[in-house]
C-alpha cells in the first residue's frame, strides 16, 4: 500500500501517493488526476522509492492563479525534481504527465536519470487527429480509453461519493487550462525534444483511440535513440489495463545495460 | 416598459429526422444539412419581420450571437444589425450581444460597435456576452479563462470608447501598443451596454456595480427564476447603496399570443417545443465545458442535477407554460402573466421573442401584430 504525504514546492502543498525504496521513481499523472494504487505501482515500489505527486490544481491540490499552461507546470516540476538535491531520478509520466515530463526534460536534465513516456501530449501529427476528451460523455470517454470493454463497465458501474466528484471536477478544470487549446499541444516543443539526451523508453497502447499509436512512433524519432514500445490489445492507459507487464516493461528498461552503462 | 422584438434566426429547415442522429444542433451537427438557398430566404423572412417591428412600434429590435449551429443563423450579428439599421429609421437596433471572450483583439468589436452605432446616429445597444458553453468547443477558446477574458475584453472596449487615444492597453488576454478608435462611438460616453445572462451571481453583481449599472437581461428561464435573478440584480444595487430601476432589468421570453388559449397552445407548441428540444439542448459536457461556470458553482451544478435527475429533450408546451418559461395565451393573459412579473420585479424592458424553433413566418406575424396591438399598449 502506499502512503499519502505532502510534497512543498514552492507555494504549493500538493498531495503525494509514496512507497518502496531504493532509487526514486517520479510519476506525473494524466489529466484524470491522481491514479489509483494499483498492481502497476506496487510492482514498481518494489524495487524503487515511487512518489505520485498530485499536479497543482488537480484534486485536492491547489494551485496558485499564476499556474496557467504547461510552461508552467514544467517549471513548477523543476522545483520539484531540485528539491531532491544531488539525486538524480527515473521521470515516468503519463499522457498529460507525459508531456510535463517532456516539457521539463527539454529545460533541464540535471535531475533526471532516465525518462519513461507513456501516450505522452504535446505533439501533433498533421492529419492524424486525436480523440476529443473535452466533448466526448463520460461513458464515451471511458470506453474509449480503454480496449477490454469489461474493464471499461466495471469503471462505468462505479458511481463516485460526492466528495470524489468535486475532485473529478478540479481535474477537469485544470486540464481545461492546459490542455485545451491548442488542444493537448505545445506547437513549439517537437523543435525542443532533441535536447533529451537522457535514455527514453516510450510506451504506447496500439489501440489508443486519445493518441493513436502513430504519434509513439513520431515521438521516437524525435528523441535520438529512445525505445518504443507498443502494448498489445491496450487503450490510453497502459498501466490501468496491463498494469502488471507494463511495470516489466519500465523496470526492465531501467534495469538494462544501455541505461545502467549511460552514467552521464 | 419598452418592448424588444426579438430572433435567434433558427434555421427552420432543418431536417429533424437526420438531426435526431447527432448528438446536438451546435457544432458536431454536419453542416451538409445546410442549404444555402433556404439560408438566404430565413434572413429574408427575419430581417423583413425585424424591420416590420418597427412598424408595429416595438422600441427596439434586437438580434445575438452564435456558432456553428441550426439554433440561429447569426455568428456575426453586427452584419444583420448592419442591414436593419439601414431599413430602419427611428427604433434602437440592439446586439444581444457580442461574445467578447471568443475573440482575440477586442478592438474589433470596440470598433463595429462604434461604426454601428454611428451608422445609426446612436440607435445602438450593445450586449456584452460570454457566449454559451458550446461557442467554446466552435471557436477553440478556452473556456478556463472565459471569465478573465470577458472582463478584460469589457475594459479594453469601454476603455477604447471613452479614453482619448492613442495609449496603451496593458492586459493578461490582451495587449495593444496603441488604442486609438477611428471612429469613435457616437453616443457619449458610448452606447447603452446590456448584459444579457442566464443569472449567474457574479455576473449580476458585476452588472449591478454603481460605476457600471448595466441593464441585466434574464434569458430563458422559468418564471420563479426570472422573479429570483431580477430581484438579486435589485438586492445587489441596494448593498452597493442605490436603488437600481426597471430600466436596469430586462426579461428575454418566447411569448405568443392567440384569440384563445387553446389555439395559442396549438400554434406555438411545434415552435416552442422545438426550440427547447431540438435547437437549444446540449449534452453537458458541450453546454457547460470547464471553466464556463466558477469551480464552486459548477460542483453545486453536478449536485443538484443529480438530485433532479436528467430527463432531456422532453419538453412540452404545457410544461414550458405551466414554468412561466413560454408565456403564451390570449391578450388577456399574456398581460397578466407579464403584469404580475413586473409586479414582482420592477422589470422595465421586456424582451419578446416572437418567431421561435420552426414557428412559420404567418404564425410569426400573426403573433407580432397581435401583441403589438393587444398587449403592448396596455403596458406602456
Amino acid at each position: 500500500m502506499s502512503q499519502l504525504t505532502t510534497a512543498h514546492v514552492g507555494d504549493v502543498a500538493a498531495r503525494q501517493l509514496s512507497a518502496g525504496s531504493g532509487e526514486k521513481l517520479v510519476f506525473l499523472h494524466g489529466a484524470s488526476g491522481l491514479p489509483q494504487w494499483n498492481s502497476f505501482f506496487a510492482a514498481l515500489a518494489q524495487r524503487y522509492e515511487v512518489l505520485v505527486p498530485e499536479h497543482p490544481g488537480f484534486g485536492a491540490t491547489a494551485a496558485p492563479r499564476s499556474m496557467r499552461n504547461i510552461a508552467d507546470m514544467a517549471m513548477y516540476y523543476l522545483d520539484y525534481l531540485e528539491s531532491f538535491g544531488q539525486e538524480r531520478v527515473h521521470l515516468v509520466g503519463h499522457s498529460l504527465g507525459g508531456w510535463i515530463a517532456a516539457e521539463a526534460a527539454c529545460r533541464n536534465l540535471s535531475n533526471v536519470k532516465s525518462l519513461t513516456l507513456m501516450a505522452p501530449a504535446g505533439i501533433r501529427i498533421k492529419g492524424m487527429p486525436i480523440g476529443d476528451n473535452f466533448i466526448w460523455s463520460v461513458e464515451e470517454t471511458v470506453r474509449n480509453l480503454v480496449v477490454d470493454q469489461k474493464l471499461a463497465d466495471a469503471m462505468l458501474s462505479r458511481e463516485p461519493t460526492e466528495e470524489e466528484a468535486d475532485l473529478l471536477i478540479a481535474n477537469r478544470y485544470m486540464a481545461t487550462r492546459l490542455g485545451w487549446e491548442p488542444r493537448w499541444l505545445n506547437l513549439a516543443l517537437e523543435s525542443w525534444l532533441h535536447r533529451i539526451k537522457t535514455p527514453t523508453h516510450i510506451i504506447w497502447g496500439d489501440s489508443d483511440r486519445l493518441f493513436p499509436a502513430a504519434y509513439g512512433e513520431r515521438w521516437r524519432a524525435l528523441i535520438t535513440g529512445s525505445k518504443l514500445t507498443i502494448v498489445e490489445r491496450c487503450g490510453h492507459l497502459p498501466h490501468v489495463e496491463h498494469p502488471d507487464a507494463t511495470a516489466h516493461d519500465i523496470v526492465s528498461f531501467l534495469q538494462s545495460s544501455a541505461l545502467n552503462g549511460a552514467a552521464k | 416598459m419598452k418592448f424588444a422584438c426579438f430572433t435567434l434566426m433558427p434555421y427552420r429547415p432543418l431536417d429533424m429526422v437526420e438531426r435526431n442522429k447527432h448528438r446536438s444542433a451546435w457544432v458536431l451537427l454536419p453542416n451538409s444539412l445546410y442549404d444555402p438557398k433556404k439560408g438566404a430566404d430565413e434572413y429574408d423572412s427575419y430581417i423583413n419581420q425585424l424591420v416590420y417591428a418597427e412598424k408595429l412600434g416595438f422600441d427596439i429590435i434586437a438580434v445575438n450571437e452564435h456558432h456553428q449551429t441550426a439554433y440561429g443563423m447569426m455568428p456575426a450579428p453586427n452584419l444583420i444589425a448592419s442591414a436593419l439599421i439601414q431599413r430602419t429609421t427611428t427604433c434602437k437596433v440592439a446586439v444581444l450581444g457580442r461574445a467578447l471572450p471568443l475573440v482575440n483583439n477586442p478592438m474589433t468589436i470596440a470598433e463595429e460597435f462604434a461604426m454601428l452605432d454611428t451608422l445609426s446616429r446612436g440607435r445602438l445597444i450593445a450586449g456584452f456576452v460570454r457566449g454559451i458553453g458550446t461557442e467554446y468547443h466552435a471557436m477553440g477558446i478556452n473556456p478556463a479563462f472565459s471569465h478573465e477574458r470577458y472582463l478584460e475584453a469589457h475594459d479594453m472596449i469601454v476603455q477604447a470608447w471613452t479614453r482619448p487615444g492613442p495609449f496603451e492597453f496593458e492586459g493578461e488576454h490582451y495587449n495593444n501598443r496603441y488604442v486609438n478608435l477611428w471612429p469613435r462611438p457616437y453616443q457619449t460616453p458610448h452606447p447603452p451596454i446590456w448584459v444579457p445572462s442566464q443569472g449567474s451571481s457574479e455576473t449580476i453583481a458585476w452588472a449591478a456595480a454603481p460605476e457600471r449599472k448595466y441593464p441585466f437581461l434574464v434569458t430563458f428561464a422559468a418564471q420563479d427564476l426570472v422573479v429570483r435573478y431580477l430581484n438579486m440584480y435589485r438586492d445587489q444595487a441596494k448593498k452597493f447603496g442605490y436603488e437600481a430601476g426597471g430600466e436596469q432589468l430586462g426579461w428575454a421570453a418566447p411569448i405568443y399570443v392567440a384569440e384563445t388559449e387553446e389555439r395559442a397552445r396549438a400554434e406555438a407548441k411545434a415552435g416552442a417545443e422545438s426550440l427547447f428540444n431540438d435547437y437549444l439542448y446540449n449534452p453537458w459536457e458541450m453546454l457547460l465545458p470547464p471553466g464556463y461556470m466558477s469551480i464552486s458553482s459548477m460542483k453545486a451544478t453536478v449536485k443538484m442535477r443529480k438530485a433532479l435527475g436528467s430527463r432531456p429533450r422532453t419538453h412540452t408546451i404545457d410544461s414550458l407554460i405551466d414554468s412561466g418559461t413560454v408565456i403564451a395565451g390570449t391578450p388577456k393573459t399574456v398581460r397578466e402573466k407579464i403584469e404580475k412579473v413586473r409586479d414582482q420585479t420592477g422589470v422595465d424592458n421586456l424582451v419578446a421573442m416572437l418567431q421561435f424553433g420552426v414557428m412559420s413566418d404567418e404564425l410569426a406575424l400573426r403573433n407580432m401584430e397581435l401583441f403589438a396591438t393587444e398587449v403592448m399598449p396596455h403596458l406602456r
